[in-house]
């Protein structure tokens, strides 16, 4: 299985943790104030491409997620801009309460980089998978939430970053992911989704990966003769709720899809807005409540139904819904 | 500031005493025994010429760093920053009210010279060291002091926090501990004890200072010591033994006032108290 084969896409060839960390560089290059906090996984995360260049303004705080997210905070209140970058399982869940305080109540300027974002790290396991960082950082009021779906949005969300007025966190993930948008003037505004796709029958409303797993699966609809949109809804927090609407009110259907829990994700914050604005049938792919395993990435996704073929068969059975309302 | 005499910061100490008394009970609510016990060091800080600061460009980038890590003395916080100037005494009555930027505990930037967001406790020292090593990016002189309670020392990220100081050096990082030895529940050397505490600071790479918390003088010596030692890069922590309480003899004798204010009647009993050691 290649993510975005079916949809023609151009599978990158480095993972988006690599592209995550070259984003991270030419932003240090550019701007002085930037300053890298790491939790012993830059050699994961990428985060150390800066480390070989910038030595003095990379800090390798070990493995104390806590003491990390706190002094990364310091730094923003002594004037620099941090990204504090680990697995968003071991940071958000070992610093939840210091990202609550220290970055999100405070509201400081920072990123915090949650790497290895879902299941797709694969053979390491379920104790390293972030699988309920969306709904983590639900609980985090202040926080833009960004999920980049390709290396342009990386490379994109990465230099918005210092621009936006509060904390963001950013999911970077562990897989290669295909190209969806041109790496030069990428459409990427914060807290405004892209139409990837359009067609009339129902919309796919994805983030991350699952967006061109649901161009995948908008192709294999197609030769159903079912024209699905796709969305790309890479800001969860300020949620696009124009676009959501207009979603929900040009096809009549949504399948949501995301590399996450289902429980708190993208998903049931997109089910609010459409019950609130225009009630349409809905059906969502993404983790029921459970752990996942060690695997391959793509075995994985294919046990806990999150490929293209799961997208398409949530497709086939909404316009249904749809059609008998 | 200008630095004041020894009995004008005597004096000071008792004032800030009242104004959490005025605080708390006018609040119904908050912890005047946590802050009472940590008065003479704040004193020391703000008002003996410890701390270099401009109460009327409050983010002055070269300001000295005063982080309340036990945010539960916000009262104390904010009594000294209205003293110092920051923003008027009156805003100090409007504690704990809806719409008011006095916050049970302290938010970061709320209020002006509000440095940090605490009040879960363990997170005052990491943030110390953030404003460290910015201050060294930056090429800046200034010091950053961090006041601990001591339950908080039980919490891991202090001890996270201790060896990272070590490790980056930060001579110019001191912490003062509020040891009144006793947190919310109990004795602390009965609740989870903490001992021996003046090894563990050293074994993590600290030099360690004792005085007696409540003597301003021997404070204000070890203040200056610790500027003396800011070049030997360790970090340095003065374990200022106290009484939780401290000024109100009924509430230094009951450690269950640790998250209660004083009624009317009490806090009349308190003033003529704080007044007659004035």
């Amino acid at each position: 299985m290649q993510l975005g084969k079916k949809a023609g896409l151009e599978l990158c060839d480095q993972p988006l943790r690599n592209i995550f960390g070259d984003a991270l560089l030419d932003l240090a290059r550019a701007n002085p104030k930037v300053v890298v906090l790491d939790g012993d996984l830059g050699n994961s995360t990428k985060a150390e491409y800066v480390r070989q260049e910038f030595p003095d303004r990379f800090f390798n705080i070990g493995i104390a997620e806590s003491n990390l997210v706190g002094i990364g905070a310091g730094l923003a209140g002594a004037g620099y801009y941090p990204f504090i970058v680990s697995f968003s399982s071991f940071l958000l869940c070992n610093a939840y309460d210091q990202i609550r305080l220290a970055v999100a109540m405070s509201e400081i300027n920072a990123t915090v980089i949650g790497s290895h974002g879902g299941i797709t790290l694969g053979k390491d396991g379920p104790t390293q998978m972030g699988i309920e960082d969306l709904a983590l950082m639900g609980g985090l009021p202040t926080f833009t939430i960004i999920v980049p779906s390709d290396p342009a949005t990386m490379h994109a969300a990465v230099k918005a970053a210092p621009q936006i007025k509060g904390p963001v966190f950013i999911r970077s993930s562990r897989v290669p992911m295909p190209y969806i948008y041109p790496m030069e003037n990428t459409p990427f505004e914060v807290g405004k989704a892209n139409i990837v796709r359009d067609g009339a029958d129902l919309s796919i409303i994805g983030c991350g990966m699952m967006v061109s797993a649901g161009m995948d699966a908008a192709a294999l609809l197609a030769k159903k003769g079912i024209e699905a949109r796709v969305l790309d809804l890479h800001t969860i927090r300020p949620m696009d709720l124009d676009a959501i609407t207009a979603s929900a009110r040009d096809t009549g259907a949504i399948v949501c899809a995301e590399e996450h829990l289902l429980q708190g994700g993208m998903g049931s914050n997109v089910a609010r807005v459409v019950a609130e604005q225009h009630p349409v049938p809905m059906r969502f792919v993404g983790l029921e409540d459970t752990y996942v395993e060690s695997g391959d990435p793509w075995d994985l996704l294919k046990k806990y139904h999150l490929t293209a073929e799961d997208i398409a068969s949530a497709g086939e059975e909404v316009v249904k819904a749809k059609k008998a309302v | 500031m200008e630095k004041m005499s020894k009995q004008e910061l005597k004096e000071k100490a008792q004032e800030l005493r009242l104004e959490i008394l005025d605080m708390t009970t006018r609040a119904g609510s908050g912890h005047p025994s946590s802050s009472w016990s940590s008065v003479e060091i704040v004193t020391a800080l703000y008002f003996g010429g410890v701390l270099s600061y401009k109460p009327d460009e409050p983010w002055w980038e070269d300001r000295d760093r005063f982080i309340m890590s036990k945010g539960h003395a916000a009262p104390l916080l904010y009594a000294a920053l209205a003293h110092a100037g920051y923003f008027d005494k009156k805003e100090l009555l409007r504690l704990r009210e809806v719409g008011s930027p006095v916050q049970g505990h302290p938010i970061q930037g709320m209020m002006p010279g509000v440095e940090a967001t605490t009040g879960s406790l363990g997170q005052g020292l990491s943030l110390g060291i953030g404003h460290v090593l910015g201050g060294r990016l930056a090429d800046k002189k200034y010091r950053v002091y961090v006041l601990l309670g001591d339950g908080e020392c039980e919490a891991g990220q202090i001890w996270e926090a201790a060896m990272a100081a070590a490790h980056f050096k930060a001579g110019n990082l001191v912490a003062i501990l509020d040891y009144n030895k006793f947190q919310e529940t109990g004795p602390i050397s009965r609740e989870i004890a903490l001992e021996p505490l003046v090894e563990k600071w050293q074994s993590f790479g600290w030099t360690v200072h004792e005085v007696n918390g409540h003597d301003l003088k021997e404070i204000l010596d070890k203040f200056q010591l610790a500027k003396q030692l800011e070049a030997t890069g360790k970090p340095q922590i003065i374990i200022a033994h106290t009484i939780k309480g401290k000024g109100v003899s009924f509430v230094e004798a009951d450690f269950t006032f640790h998250g209660r204010a004083l009624n009317a009647e009490q806090a009349e009993l308190a003033r003529e108290e704080i007044n007659a050691a004035r």
